[in-house]
């Protein structure tokens, strides 16, 4: 059993602290459960606040409040479950309802880096324990008796001689109980929710078609809004004549802000009609960039000596000389767009009162902030409603839709929901940037004694991940990273850096493994062994959990030992605090490799959701290996040279390999999911290709190479 | 404008729309149906797909004037209760990540089952190709059809 001391502060925010004494201190907002006691019993109220995440109805209905933005990673599902488990009710008397955005009461309710869980673990598990203790008081003190001879379990507490009453019963009570500076969380060993396969609470509404995503807001007196931009990146609006699109039937209104152009219709489609009839110039006064000056602008910069390396443990060039054989590789990737399925939209209705804004957004935060700023208005005025969004992969983390739609109201004096076409989805994204590595590796009788990495991006910022492995394994290492400009926006995108990164690096080190003669497992087992006895500078990664899942993975897929015909393929990568590690599994079709399965290891601490876990698990792996077989996009002139699925080809059935998850059976505190099975999948699926094949892929799309699968 | 009689799940609908208006848009925009998504216009992603006579068409390269008095069959009108195989074995399998192609999965798959009521997963493969899920839940909406299948 853990003891965690509550902390409500006098503002009644939601935060958590450092105590003094390292522990961890957490506060909620009690201002829901101060209902004034003169009222309660009065007001025959059906539903009982307890604390900000929930309330309980007389009925013994439980209303737990989702915090975060859902994207398709089932946070709407896994944190209510924490809540519920503390709580101890029946997940069947669960009613999940998103919460919209409070920063009063809610910490973090943002949807990237894989961290709601990780994040928020404490925060829901006190939540629900929280509400148990003060239900279990009111009953103690109803009974007038001591609170320790009373439990709770199911929605029911229980008290000596046979006494009983439901959390329903004893809820109106229980919102007048004081706050507990203490409270009693369950010893993961003790929980029954946790753990169990739990579905999609908004199964019901997906597989009817009930309103659920952003693109579903239909609003009285709302207008459709689709917005012109610039065509390339680095052109601005010279001029515009909107007479053919005034001339659309249903084009209410046409507005300029920016460089943009606004069509106001009362349909979705006659806003769009609207928009082609729209005639632009356009100017340029910056560089028209395209992508054979990225290629050649990042292959320069690969060969460049960075002012300050990311790190650096002994002198790779005195180990390079020591090397009897030196193994150096580049790897290239292309842009990215994220090609969410539903496209970028959102609600806004300016008034002079309030601004409501209701969409899909994985920072409502921030773009409450950043709306703020934009229209001169107080935080406390703009009021954010979370959808369910129809994927997110970090393009929702940028909310310049948000402010497109807040900004067309406001000249507009009209409700209106913005609506990207998939074409403007495409071409106006904050696209995974282009990035280019170069590997050196020196070995000498078989063992790696330097290792020398050279990263390089667009706008990418640290292009490496220096700290990970196999940073602690060598004792000659140097990191270095540049970053290449451009007017192009670019941004998060599933697994920043490493949906790349990982794959460059884990497919060098089967190169590498080939090249000493060993087994591409053993290889890195050998490395991790030696960081364990003899580590170089700082570890930051946990080597027992990585070798773990590495055992594992090669366990769970026969590694070494295929079926005939089968050929195998291993990658490993940590990322979002997650480690995962996978075995892909190519067969020959004639002249084609196809991918028939892929076995992955995973250690994200404890599991809340194994059903779900799963999914996140077999999405992540078909969307790493789908992007690095065909995603490809590039820039000409400033100009995207892809803006539909016709030229943007994606994963489809036929193609995705079955995938089986193994998760690492673990009470320790959960950590990411929803990126990092996609940073090895590439890899695995490469060094597969090249047993079945004898080759190697350097630059993603693989396609380009000429491989076809299925 | 015109004015257009169309049949949706089994209603006889009036709608007073531009003709090339694609059938998508009057479902969403003017017959609140807001269960078929949009997600590419070109009948290139699948979200749309509804039936049309009881056969899988992409909805937003379909205009409302070239549909006649052909009844129309959207998500909503899948099954009364839903209670649909598929549906079943969605649940079952828990398949959706962010839901949003699920309706054009599952619009898709009941067209199919319709033809080819006991499939092979190379058939299915084929018959499902036209629909993306950006997720990857494409293994779990094979295993769904298979239970459908099973069960029906």
């Amino acid at each position: 059993m853990t003891l965690i001391k509550t902390k409500h502060n006098r503002r009644s925010f939601l935060k958590v602290t450092a105590a003094s004494g390292g522990g961890l201190m957490l506060g909620f907002s009690w201002a829901m459960s101060c209902t004034p006691a003169d009222k309660v019993g009065e007001i025959p109220l059906e539903w009982f606040d307890i604390n900000a995440f929930l309330s309980i109805a007389q009925s013994g209905k439980v209303t737990i409040m989702s915090p975060n933005p859902e994207i398709g990673q089932n946070v709407k599902t896994s944190m209510p479950m924490v809540v519920a488990e503390e709580l101890d009710v029946k997940w069947e008397d669960v009613i999940v309802k998103q919460a919209p955005l409070n920063t009063d009461v809610f910490e973090r309710q943002v949807a990237g880096g894989s961290q709601s869980l990780r994040k928020g673990w404490q925060a829901l598990r006190m939540a629900g324990a929280t509400a148990k203790q003060m239900l279990i008081e009111a009953a103690a003190k109803k009974w007038n008796v001591d609170k320790s001879t009373c439990s709770a379990s199911l929605g029911v507490i229980a008290g000596e001689g046979g006494k009983s009453v439901t959390y329903g019963e004893i809820a109106s009570f229980a919102a007048e109980m004081q706050v507990p500076d203490e409270v009693k969380l369950k010893d993961p060993s003790e929980f029954t929710l946790i753990g169990t396969d739990r579905g999609n609470v908004d199964m019901e509404g997906i597989i009817t078609g009930k309103p659920l995503f952003g693109l579903d807001t239909y609003k009285d007196g709302m207008q459709f809004a689709v917005v012109l931009r610039p065509p390339a990146f680095g052109t601005k609006l010279k001029s515009y004549d909107d007479t053919g699109a005034k001339a659309v039937k249903g084009v209410n209104d046409v507005i300029r802000f920016g460089d943009k152009v606004a069509v106001l219709a009362n349909s979705t489609w006659a806003a769009m009609k609207g928009k082609k009839a729209l005639q632009a110039e356009w100017d340029n006064d910056e560089n028209l960039e395209s992508t054979n000056y990225h290629d050649r602008e990042l292959r320069k910069l690969l060969n460049t000596k960075a002012e300050e390396p990311k790190r650096k443990d002994g002198d790779v060039n005195k180990g390079f000389s020591q090397a009897d054989k030196i193994v150096e590789k580049v790897y290239e990737a292309p842009f990215l767009p994220h090609n969410c399925l539903e496209p970028m939209n959102f609600y806004a209705h300016v008034t002079p009162e309030k601004v409501d804004l209701l969409g899909p957004i994985q920072t409502p935060e921030r773009t409450r902030r950043q709306v703020a700023e934009l229209l001169g208005r107080d935080q406390s005025e703009i009021f954010i409603g979370m959808t369910r969004m129809g994927g997110g992969f970090g393009r929702r983390l940028y909310g310049d839709f948000v402010l497109e739609a807040a900004e067309i109201s406001k000249l507009a004096n009209s409700p209106v929901k913005v609506i990207f076409s998939r074409e403007d989805d495409m071409t106006a994204g904050t696209y995974r940037p282009a990035s280019k590595y170069k590997f050196k590796a020196g070995l000498k009788d078989g063992k790696m004694i330097a290792y020398h990495l050279v990263g390089a991006g667009v706008n990418m910022g640290n292009a490496t991940r220096e700290k990970n492995f196999p940073a602690g394994t060598v004792a000659n290492y140097l990191v270095e990273s540049h970053n290449l400009k451009s007017n192009i926006t670019t941004g998060a995108w599933r697994a920043p850096i490493t949906n790349f990164l990982a794959y460059a690096e884990q497919s060098f080190f089967d190169e590498l493994a080939e090249s000493a003669g060993a087994d591409p497992v053993q290889f890195r087992l050998d490395l991790f062994q030696q960081a364990k006895d003899n580590p170089v500078g700082t570890v930051d990664y946990d080597i027992d959990k990585f070798m773990g899942v590495i055992k594992r993975a090669a366990e769970k897929a026969n590694w070494g030992n295929p079926d005939a015909g089968i050929f195998q393929g291993f990658s490993a990568y940590y990322s979002h605090n997650t480690y995962v590690a996978e075995v892909a599994e190519v067969i020959m079709k004639k002249d084609t490799p196809v991918v028939t399965k892929v076995t992955c290891a995973v250690d994200c601490g404890i599991v809340i959701n194994p059903i779900a876990a799963k999914n996140q698990v077999e999405g992540g792996v078909v969307d790493g290996v789908g992007h690095a077989m065909y995603g490809d996009f590039s820039f000409y002139n400033g100009q995207p040279q892809q803006n539909n699925f016709h030229q943007y080809r994606m994963i489809r059935m036929k193609e995705a390999p079955k995938v089986e998850a193994h998760f690492v059976k673990s009470y320790n505190d959960p950590t990411g999911l929803g990126e990092p099975a996609l940073p090895p999948a590439g890899g695995a699926v490469a060094n597969a290709i090249y047993k079945a094949t004898g080759q190697r892929f350097y630059k993603q799309p693989f396609m380009k190479d000429q491989i076809v699968l299925g | 404008m015109a004015t257009f009689n169309i049949q949706v799940n089994g209603r006889q609908q009036q709608v007073d729309v531009d003709p090339d208006t694609p059938i998508l848009w009057v479902l969403r925009d003017h017959l609140q149906l807001v269960g078929t998504k949009y997600g590419c216009g070109i009948a290139q992603c699948g979200a749309c797909t509804i039936h049309l006579e009881g056969t899988a068409v992409r909805a937003c390269s379909l205009p409302v004037s070239s549909v006649g008095d052909k009844p129309i069959t959207t998500i909503e009108g899948l099954s009364e209760d839903a209670s649909h195989a598929l549906q079943e074995a969605w649940r079952e399998h828990d398949v959706p990540q962010c839901g949003y192609c699920q309706a054009g999965q599952l619009m898709s798959a009941a067209s199919f089952l319709k033809s080819n009521p006991n499939p092979t997963e190379a058939e299915i493969d084929a018959a499902m190709e036209g629909n993306l899920c950006r997720c990857g839940t494409y293994n779990r909406i094979k295993e769904a059809i298979l239970t459908a299948a099973q069960n029906s």
